[in-house]
């Protein structure tokens, strides 16, 4: 039961991505939007800064940015598909919480999708967020007190046993 | 136990010699079983083809069996035999040895204690200032020194890495492939035995176990990698306390 209306949610979530771009009548990329918290660093990424203090609630977004696009050169002008201004969608029932969008249109082409609403009050619907856009958070690491009880790292003894060993058995050997 | 210290501390009141002498007369047995440094383990005379299947010991067969399960779960990067092919399930055995010493203590009666194994670690209630226990995550350039204290209270801890004894774990799917990405990666969850085959299977995916890790429920992750730089799963911070 809670496996279909996570699915439903997610579906809901990637049908409102899936509109945008498609009403975008050209698109380089198919990347999709990074929440409002510090991007996904990967272990690629060479100069991401420190991420700030991590907070475990999403925070109301008042903007969803979208990455830039860029508009390959077009041959033909384009007719306008929409007017300019801002259109705020209808509140739509996402079951954990209700989702609206508004969508600004300049230049005859949608321009970004800002959400007005969407799922975050309830912690059923923050987990299914977390889940869906997991988010790393990188540090440098920092020498902190030795004030501790137990210490965890490789097996430390281990080599130092094994050299231990080979020798006294080299030892033994007749 | 398998050239490693053993370290536990029990706060309880009433807790006795006893119950020390049986958690470490029980890593005494694990040793003598699973110890790949000793030839006349059982693990070492199957290794040198004595011993039959059928004719393992019920822990061997236990596991055997769970290495298996383990090494399905996580699509084959835990795996059990090494570059030469010899059987070495000591990746397993530790958390699982530790997690059954920590289970004589609780039987014990005992709440407030941990048990530690070449710093993998089950760690119940809190430590004599009525604090979770105090973790330290070593660093793995200067072995002195702490980059990272965590308050564990009913979890258990492991953590994998190559900065001390050069490469010992490689990524199943390619052999040859040297793992010099990340040198260190923390993992805690509910017990020390689910933590310490994570962080081992997760270590030989190399830049991708952190994902893998922040994909499964209950476990948290810490890695550092060559560049000194540490990557955590998103619920890791809950532990943190510096």
């Amino acid at each position: 039961m809670k496996k279909s209306l996570i699915t439903f949610l997610l579906v809901l979530t990637f049908a409102v991505y899936i509109v945008y771009y498609r009403l975008l009548s050209s698109s380089d990329t198919g990347v999709i939007p990074i929440t409002p918290e510090a991007p996904v660093p990967t272990n690629n990424t060479q100069n991401i800064p420190p991420a700030p203090a991590p907070t475990t609630t999403l925070t109301a977004p008042s903007t969803q940015t979208m990455p830039p696009k860029t508009m390959p050169p077009v041959k033909m002008p384009m007719r306008a598909l929409y007017r300019d201004g801002q259109y705020a969608g209808v509140s739509a029932d996402a079951y954990y919480g209700n989702v609206q969008v508004k969508a600004i249109i300049s230049g005859g082409r949608i321009t970004d999708v800002q959400f007005l609403d969407h799922p975050q009050d309830q912690r059923t619907s923050q987990r299914i967020n977390d889940y869906a856009m997991p988010i790393l958070i990188s540090e440098a690491i920092q020498v902190q007190s030795a004030n501790v009880d137990i210490v965890s790292g490789a097996t430390d003894t281990s080599g130092a046993f094994r050299q231990s060993l080979a020798s006294a058995l080299a030892q033994a050997k007749n | 136990m398998m050239g490693m210290t053993i370290n536990a501390e029990i706060i309880d009141d009433g807790v006795t010699a006893e119950i020390f002498d049986k958690v470490f007369d029980y890593f005494n047995y694990i040793d003598q079983k699973f110890s790949p440094f000793k030839d006349d383990s059982e693990i070492s005379q199957i290794n040198h083809g004595l011993i039959k299947p059928d004719d393992y010991s019920e822990d061997m067969k236990t596991v055997l069996r769970l290495c298996a399960e383990v090494k399905q779960k996580t699509n084959g990067y835990f795996d059990i035999v090494s570059r030469d092919g010899s059987l070495n399930p000591s990746g397993l055995v530790k958390g699982w040895a530790i997690y059954n010493a920590s289970q004589i203590v609780k039987n014990s009666g005992c709440k407030n204690f941990y048990v530690d194994a070449g710093g993998d670690i089950q760690a119940y209630g809190l430590n004599a200032e009525k604090q979770p226990w105090r973790v330290g995550i070593r660093n793995p350039f200067e072995p002195e020194q702490i980059v990272k204290v965590l308050g564990i209270s009913d979890r258990g801890l492991a953590t994998s890495g190559t900065y001390i004894r050069g490469q010992h774990i490689y990524d199943p799917h390619n052999k040859d492939k040297q793992l010099s990405e990340i040198v260190s990666l923390t993992v805690i969850g509910p017990d020390v035995y689910e933590a310490d085959c994570l962080a081992t299977a997760a270590f030989a995916m190399g830049g991708d176990g952190i994902g893998y890790i922040e994909k499964q429920k209950c476990f948290e992750g810490y890695q550092i990698d060559k560049d000194a730089q540490a990557l955590m799963t998103s619920g890791f911070n809950k532990f943190v306390i510096s």
